[in-house]
């Protein structure tokens, strides 16, 4: 016992060993699934960036000699039935699907959090209006709300980044109303007010970087949702309009032709599966590396 | 300071968890209040800090006087550019009382900057001398390390120093030493007492360790179920106790002058708030009740300054019992 706590184990540096950050990493680093997660979407964030920059076709340049050709060296993954590329049509398409998951996601956040530490800081009234109407969105299923909100909209990519921004809205707010209800009960938060901390500055400085951890898990969570619904608004045409590519859109013209060309439709499908899976595999990693119960 | 008449209930309680407590502290003066768990010391301290919800607890009566600056609580709490600055507070819970995700330095600058208007390096300047001043080695290093690079007693230290960083004329200290180890809790009580004798600060105690009593208090305040039942200087209350309460306490606490023996036990537990007796709140539990304890005592003065809400007090005269 003594001898055990006079002499630590030898190469572990007892100041760096309690550095949460390095913890954090140690811990998402050891989980093998959330780093194939942690590939998986870098690869898709990767390539959707430098879509602009490999030699790839037009994603819009039609070849009416080369009408629904099976995959080829000319055409790695084969053309559409107009004779697009579907290659560069796929990476192109990664673009609008990262862009709605993280633009929606982001509206969600931005409207979502400030009204959960509203409704969960400042109780009362304020809370009972917020948590009501977040109710009335829960109950109205997830998809079906932003398909009717993109259709209010009007069909366009950026009205479908909003409509599922807002229908993922609730999610945050009652999230985050639920943990600044146990991190301000926290002795901290009661110092704060009892060294007399203006109320901003407490909720900012106080509440918020505590109530961050599980928002960020929820977020890369959403993501992979979002994608899915952005994929379905552009498959029911409310999303990205033609020409320009879509996973969705590209779906929805390869189901006509699921018999004679299944390339047009394996691509997207595939990419949609991979990249929702690289989402809820980091999300998953992330929820456990930064879950403090099992320091 | 000095707090007159503060009663309160949580919603939903008939009865008040503090009843018409009245507590005074002068410059320079140390005032423990002492009580089994659950007799409202800490909810008056809330109440005095104005933390306590409106949304949880209901104040039907009270005046705070702070320097000359009279509140009526059942209006208005003490605002927040007195929180911190006229009054300060240390918590029981040194581990869990800092913010996780921010250094020590910055902690104390907000504390600064939220009531001076002082620049960030002179509010960094004050925190370095505050830390150095509560006996902190190396403050210079110290300010940079976050809450969890500390030891309890370290982070007591760091939360002294918030809550002194701006000069406040009282320090109200729910149990500070009652998470730390014996020479830490030594170490805290020595370094309030410093604290003290150099501000000119009135502190407010709040304790259930007679130990700590017997050490630094000037004055005590017994509370038993949300009442002060007996209040004078601690030697009067120590040596003299008149409240059966206070006796029942005194004997309760061992003692290296008496040695052997069991230790005396006031017999049963607090009853709860919903169904506190009328009259004298302890007469449930007291030896020497009688159906005239159905009437509710009021705090007399018995001897100079040394008052005690029991109807048979003197209870030497009267019963003829001795502590």
């Amino acid at each position: 016992m003594t001898q055990s706590a006079t002499n630590p184990p030898v190469g572990v540096d007892p100041v760096t060993e309690t550095r949460q950050q390095s913890r954090v990493w140690k811990k998402f680093r050891s989980h093998k699934s959330a780093v194939v997660g942690g590939v998986l979407v870098a690869f898709f964030v990767l390539i959707a960036i430098a879509a602009p920059l490999l030699p790839i076709p037009d994603p819009a340049a039609t070849d009416w000699g080369a009408v629904r050709k099976a995959p080829s060296w000319d055409h790695w993954m084969g053309t559409d039935e107009i004779g697009r590329d579907v290659l560069s049509r796929l990476i192109w398409g990664a673009q609008a699907s990262l862009l709605a998951g993280v633009v929606s996601v982001g509206i969600a956040v931005l409207f979502g959090v400030p009204l959960g530490v509203v409704a969960g800081y400042f109780g009362g009234w304020t809370d009972a209006v917020i948590s009501r109407c977040t109710e009335a969105l829960l109950a109205v299923p997830f998809l079906i709300l932003a398909i009717a909100l993109a259709a209010f909209l009007g069909p366009s990519l950026t009205n479908a980044m909003i409509a599922i921004g807002i229908s993922a809205t609730p999610i945050f707010i009652r999230l985050t109303r639920g943990q600044v209800l146990s991190i301000k009960a926290e002795d901290y938060v009661e110092s704060a007010r009892a060294v007399g901390l203006q109320t901003p500055r407490i909720l900012s400085r106080y509440i918020l970087p505590n109530v961050l951890p599980p928002i960020l898990v929820q977020a890369t969570l959403t993501i992979a949702t979002a994608i899915i619904a952005e994929a379905s608004l552009s498959f029911l045409g409310l999303g990205q309009q033609p020409p320009a590519p879509s996973w969705g859109s590209m779906l929805n013209t390869a189901k006509n032709f699921l018999n004679q060309a299944p390339w047009m439709a394996m691509w997207p499908g595939l990419s949609i599966f991979f990249v929702v899976l690289g989402f809820n595999l980091l999300g998953d990693g992330l929820r456990d590396a930064l879950d403090p119960r099992e320091h | 300071m000095e707090l007159v008449d503060l009663s309160l209930r949580f919603r939903g309680q008939p009865n008040d968890v503090v009843d018409q407590v009245s507590l005074a502290v002068g410059q320079g003066e140390v005032l423990c209040v002492v009580g089994e768990s659950g007799c409202g010391k800490s909810v008056t301290a809330m109440a005095l800090m104005g933390l306590l919800s409106p949304d949880y607890s209901i104040i039907s009566s009270g005046n705070l006087n702070v320097g000359g600056i009279s509140f009526d609580l059942t209006r208005d709490a003490l605002p927040r550019e007195m929180r911190g600055s006229r009054v300060a507070m240390i918590f029981q819970e040194p581990m869990t009382s800092l913010n996780p995700v921010f250094r020590i330095g910055d902690q104390i600058c907000e504390a600064i900057l939220s009531h001076g208007n002082v620049s960030r390096s002179d509010a960094m300047a004050r925190a370095e001398e505050m830390l150095k001043r509560v006996g902190i080695a190396n403050p210079a290093q110290r300010l940079f390390e976050f809450p969890h690079q500390l030891s309890g007693g370290m982070r007591q230290r760091v939360m002294i120093a918030m809550a002194l960083a701006n000069d406040p004329q009282v320090l109200i200290a729910d149990e500070p030493t009652t998470a730390l180890d014996v020479t830490i809790q030594a170490q805290i009580l020595d370094l309030i007492r410093d604290l003290r004798d150099d501000t000119g600060m009135g502190t407010i105690m709040i304790t259930h360790d007679l130990g700590v009593v017997a050490e630094i208090a000037d004055r005590v305040a017994v509370m038993y179920g949300g009442q002060v039942v007996e209040q004078g200087p601690v030697r009067d209350v120590f040596e003299n106790p008149q409240h059966p309460y206070t006796i029942g306490l005194m004997s309760a606490m061992p003692r290296l002058d008496r040695p052997g023996g069991r230790l005396a036990i006031v017999p049963g537990t607090v009853p709860a708030i919903s169904n506190m007796p009328d009259g004298c709140r302890f007469r449930t539990r007291c030896a020497f009740a009688t159906s005239e304890c159905e009437r509710r005592p009021g705090l007399s003065e018995f001897a100079a300054q040394h008052s005690v809400a029991c109807h048979f007090a003197p209870l030497e005269e009267n019963i003829g019992v001795t502590a």
